[in-house]
């Protein structure tokens, strides 16, 4: 009797039946999953905007890079096209779901998804990643998820307007320019801010008032180190005054390039911006990911333990679930690279179970966490700290990368005999493995490390540009003069570019003259 | 929560991103057009589709590494340990794709789908009819309102405002209609003077003010008004005729050749004229006008007399198309065997007849797909004709031998050239 109520009482709280679903089915599900999302896992997260689109808009979404807005630019017709061919040959599929850092959180929805894989994509994409966007150090320090619609609609209507005012070869061929230099528009580190008036007023004060406390006719004697040339003063007052030696190219150039209009330097400064923001994504690739499937594996396994999922939709859950974290080995011919989603999710369920039931070996590598039995303090704290180089350095663990089988290859073109299996998964080499696969997601080798040191501006304005070569990779030859050619048409004087080992020793210099540019005119 | 559903907005939000793309690479996508042209059927070429274009020119640079000492780590390790040695020929264990991070999915080549018209425009773009003098009049389809000057009567909505005043202040400064400065300083002298000079002064301006009312600031005369003009828009047709000998000699190649060729100038003169006839005529020992699938494809047998062929089209033209009212063009295809003693009659008929009345005559000359076009020797019509065009004849002549070649002779002849060359060299 009481076992037949139950039953109805679990079938009358099904979200949906079947595969069909209606907006208030997606109301329905959105609350179920926010139910447990904040009450059972304590994730904090922007307000939520769910949004239908098609097929069609989700390629328009792919070529510009998944916002809703963009400006206008042939290159995201070229994505397009590109996308578009392959999806219609039926070589790739689509994405379920695209999501976006801005407050409301905005995700896409697919309309051909099922009611199972709706559920599975607002528990991922509107509760995992919008946690992430929330918390996590790099997107709160580096990015604004309330003013980046805004900042977009800017963007789009600057450029519109632009192409208006001085023609749309003039604009092409700055956007051009300034998207071959975009991975180098970044800030890796936040500035010094700078003072204002009155601040800087009140400490010339204080250290005046400091020097004649401390006056003492003696410091005069005192000898100083060897007087320094004319110069060298002057080299080193003019790096200090053009903020040199700037890994920002983008920004270098729209502060101190000579013979821009001041709409260009609008321009750079907002594919810069752009840039930026999207720079904490390809830093938490792995743990975004890791964090989002995470999330929608536990809520999913506990809407259907509460009975509001079927067992049949939570299969079709599970069917999906374990494609996505499929892993192929490196020698399927699947491969290609690691599946960032099977890595982070892989990651996060160690955790757990180092958090909830740890070994001898766990209480050893992680005597903070193993055993403290918060599985979600321990996981909301590592979200909100960690990007995937330390989270990877710190918490991929021995017993991982057992059942993964990782193993390091060392592959240096001047040894003859081959490539050297530098460690494999036992006790002498999980520490290197841990480290080389961090250093596989750490921007700072990932990045080629080319800084603007100097600007010839006694002699012909020559902007000098350094890479420093790691590891004997050189920067691809074809693809650098086309990037310094823009850089120069940008600059208007000449470019050059020196590669230099760790040791200083040149490996190669480039030098390009500018082009007229139509925008010169 | 909000939802939103945005699959009713407006698709094809990346449409204005396309045609940059296309813009820009419309060089490239037109090479790929006639190159992927070459070896397509007419008739799938003109169902547009999928060309492929080299990335190289539209690349977007970056800084990026390659070469020197490499680590990676990767998953699924089964007997190697630690200090094993492997080979470093392509493609051995342990080195797959994965060797390059972010470097994209490898793309050589960007294949892409244009439309029908997107590809029939690039794949024609750069040819031109030859001699379009003779545009004629056929049946006014639609006449268009065009500006034609100024009118003296017309609707108040048509009123020339800046015409009219222009008008009025010309008519005032000729009949010295006084200005309302002048008034107005009389009358302030007015004011200040009095006694005689004042009445004096008084006279003056009442006789102003009567000039002023008699001459109105603006006159009925004054008013223009806009004249449009119905101008029919011209429509501009054609005729084809497609002269093909069919005698034994040719063969199913050959005749293959010869429709390739017929197709794309239909093509062609579908996209510059509304109106375009096709006329077949076949022939051998005589001539006929045939329908499409017979021209092609029916049995015939017999000698060549390509006099009869041209005696045909010259009866077709007279009956039929007025030369005035037609652009005739006509495409002559054979395998270049004539009788020996048809050739001054046929000669005489195309200068004196032909000629005169057709904007572009073209010959080609069909061959076996296994021999050289270079090697293929004058035949007796190829003679016949050069004669003809070294006395001056307009006539254009190509030879074909096979498939691939029908494009390049077709854009040849087409070709857009400088005004003063002729058409055909």
């Amino acid at each position: 009797m009481t076992d037949t109520a139950t039953a109805e009482t679990a079938s009358a709280e099904r979200l949906f039946e079947g595969a069909d679903w209606d907006f208030p089915t997606l109301q329905r599900i959105h609350d179920a999953c926010e139910e447990v999302a904040l009450n059972e896992l304590g994730l904090d997260v922007y307000p939520n905007q769910i949004e239908i689109i098609t097929a069609e808009q989700m390629l328009d979404a792919y070529s510009s890079s998944g916002m809703p807005l963009f400006y206008k630019h042939w290159s995201f017709g070229k994505h397009f096209a590109h996308h578009e061919a392959f999806y219609r040959k039926g070589l790739r599929g689509l994405a379920y779901e695209i999501v976006i850092n801005s407050s409301p959180c905005i995700s896409y929805l697919m309309e051909e998804n099922t009611a199972t894989m709706q559920t599975l994509v607002i528990a991922h994409a509107a509760f995992g990643h919008n946690h992430f966007f929330k918390n996590n150090y790099l997107f709160r320090q580096w990015t604004d998820a309330q003013g980046i619609l805004d900042y977009l609609d800017f963007a789009k209507s600057y450029v519109a307007q632009c192409e208006e005012r001085y023609g749309r070869v003039a604009v092409e061929q700055t956007l051009d320019a300034a998207h071959a230099l975009m991975s180098h528009g970044i800030d890796r580190y936040p500035g010094k801010k700078n003072l204002d008036l009155r601040a800087e007023e009140k400490r010339a004060g204080e250290r005046r008032a400091h020097e004649e406390s401390a006056f003492n006719d003696l410091w005069r004697t005192i000898p100083t180190g060897p007087i320094k040339s004319a110069e060298l003063l002057n080299v080193e007052r003019r790096r200090k005054l053009l903020g040199l030696p700037q890994e920002n190219i983008l920004y270098f150039l729209e502060k101190t390039a000579p013979r821009l209009q001041s709409w260009q330097r609008e321009i750079l400064r907002i594919v810069r911006h752009i840039a930026q923001y999207f720079y904490p994504q390809s830093q938490t690739k792995v743990m975004n990911e890791g964090t989002a499937t995470y999330v929608h594996y536990r809520i999913m396994t506990r809407l259907h333990e509460q009975g509001r999922l079927t067992d049949g939709n939570f299969l079709e859950f599970l069917q999906s679930h374990t494609n996505v974290v499929f892993q192929p080995e490196f020698d399927d011919q699947r491969f290609s690279g690691f599946n960032p989603y099977a890595l982070g999710f892989a990651m996060m369920q160690d955790i757990e179970r180092i958090v909830t039931d740890p070994d001898d070996e766990d209480r050893e590598w992680f005597p903070e966490i193993a055993g403290k039995g918060d599985v979600m303090g321990v996981l909301r704290d590592i979200w909100a700290n960690y990007r995937d180089e330390s989270f990877i350095s710190q918490f991929l663990s021995p017993r991982l990368i057992r059942n993964l089988r990782l193993f390091h290859l060392h592959d240096d073109p001047a040894d003859s005999e081959g490539i050297l299996v530098d460690a494999i998964h036992d006790a002498r080499g999980y520490r290197r493995i841990r480290r080389e696969l961090a250093r596989q997601y750490d921007v700072g080798y990932i990045d080629p490390n080319i800084e603007v040191v100097d600007v010839d501006l006694a002699g012909d304005r020559r902007l000098m540009l350094r890479h420093v070569v790691v590891k004997g990779a050189q920067l691809n030859e074809t693809e650098t003069r086309r990037v310094l050619q823009h850089l120069a048409d940008l600059w208007t004087y000449d470019v050059s570019l020196v590669e230099v080992d760790t040791k200083d020793t040149v490996l190669k210099e480039y030098v390009l003259h500018p082009r007229a540019m139509a925008a010169a005119a | 929560m909000h939802i939103v559903d945005r699959r009713l907005n407006p698709g094809s939000k990346s449409l204005e991103n396309r045609q940059r793309f296309l813009r820009r690479a419309k060089a490239l996508v037109q090479g790929a057009v006639k190159k992927s042209s070459q070896d397509r059927d007419i008739k799938d070429v003109l169902e547009g589709g999928e060309v492929s274009i080299p990335l190289d020119g539209m690349n977007e640079p970056r800084f990026h590494r390659e070469g020197g000492t490499r680590d990676m780590v990767l998953p699924g390790n089964k007997k190697f340990i630690e200090g094993d040695r492997l080979p470093r020929s392509g493609g051995g264990e342990g080195r797959g794709k994965a060797s390059d991070p972010g470097e994209g999915d490898g793309e050589d080549a960007f294949r892409f789908v244009l439309s029908r018209d997107e590809f029939v425009d690039l794949f024609l773009d750069d040819l031109e009819l030859p001699d379009l003098a003779k545009r004629k009049l056929a049946d006014v389809e639609s006449t268009s309102l065009s500006r034609a000057g100024y009118a003296t009567s017309g609707s108040p909505a048509n009123i020339s405002v800046s015409r009219t005043v222009r008008l009025a202040m010309a008519r005032r400064v000729a009949l010295r209609r006084p200005r309302p400065e002048t008034i107005a300083e009389l009358e302030a002298e007015i004011a200040e003077s009095e006694g005689a000079r004042r009445d004096e002064l008084m006279a003056q301006l009442e006789a102003l003010q009567a000039k002023m009312r008699r001459i109105p600031f603006i006159d009925p005369i004054d008013i223009r008004y806009r004249r449009f003009e119905n101008t029919p828009k011209p429509v501009a047709q054609a005729v084809m005729f497609c002269l093909m000998d069919v005698s034994g000699s040719m063969s199913e190649h050959m005749k293959d050749l010869a429709k390739r060729f017929y197709m794309l100038l239909y093509v062609f003169l579908t996209r510059r004229y509304k109106h375009v006839e096709i006329v077949f005529i076949r022939h051998t020992d005589r001539a006929e006008e045939v329908d499409e699938d017979t021209f092609f494809h029916g049995p015939a047998s017999g000698g060549t007399m390509v006099s009869s062929a041209l005696q045909a089209m010259h009866e077709i033209v007279r009956s039929r198309f007025r030369p005035d009212d037609w652009n005739i063009y006509a495409a002559q295809a054979s395998d270049g065997d004539n009788s020996i003693s048809d050739g001054a009659v046929t000669g005489r008929l195309l200068t004196e007849m032909i000629l005169p009345v057709s904007q572009f005559f073209a010959y080609l000359e069909v061959g076996e797909s296994n021999g050289s076009t270079f090697e293929m020797p004058d035949s007796s019509l190829w003679s016949l004709y050069q004669k003809l065009r070294a006395e001056g004849a307009p006539l254009s002549m190509r030879k074909v031998s096979d498939r691939s070649e029908i494009f390049p002779v077709f854009h040849d002849l087409f070709q857009r050239r400088a005004p003063q060359e002729k058409a055909a060299p």
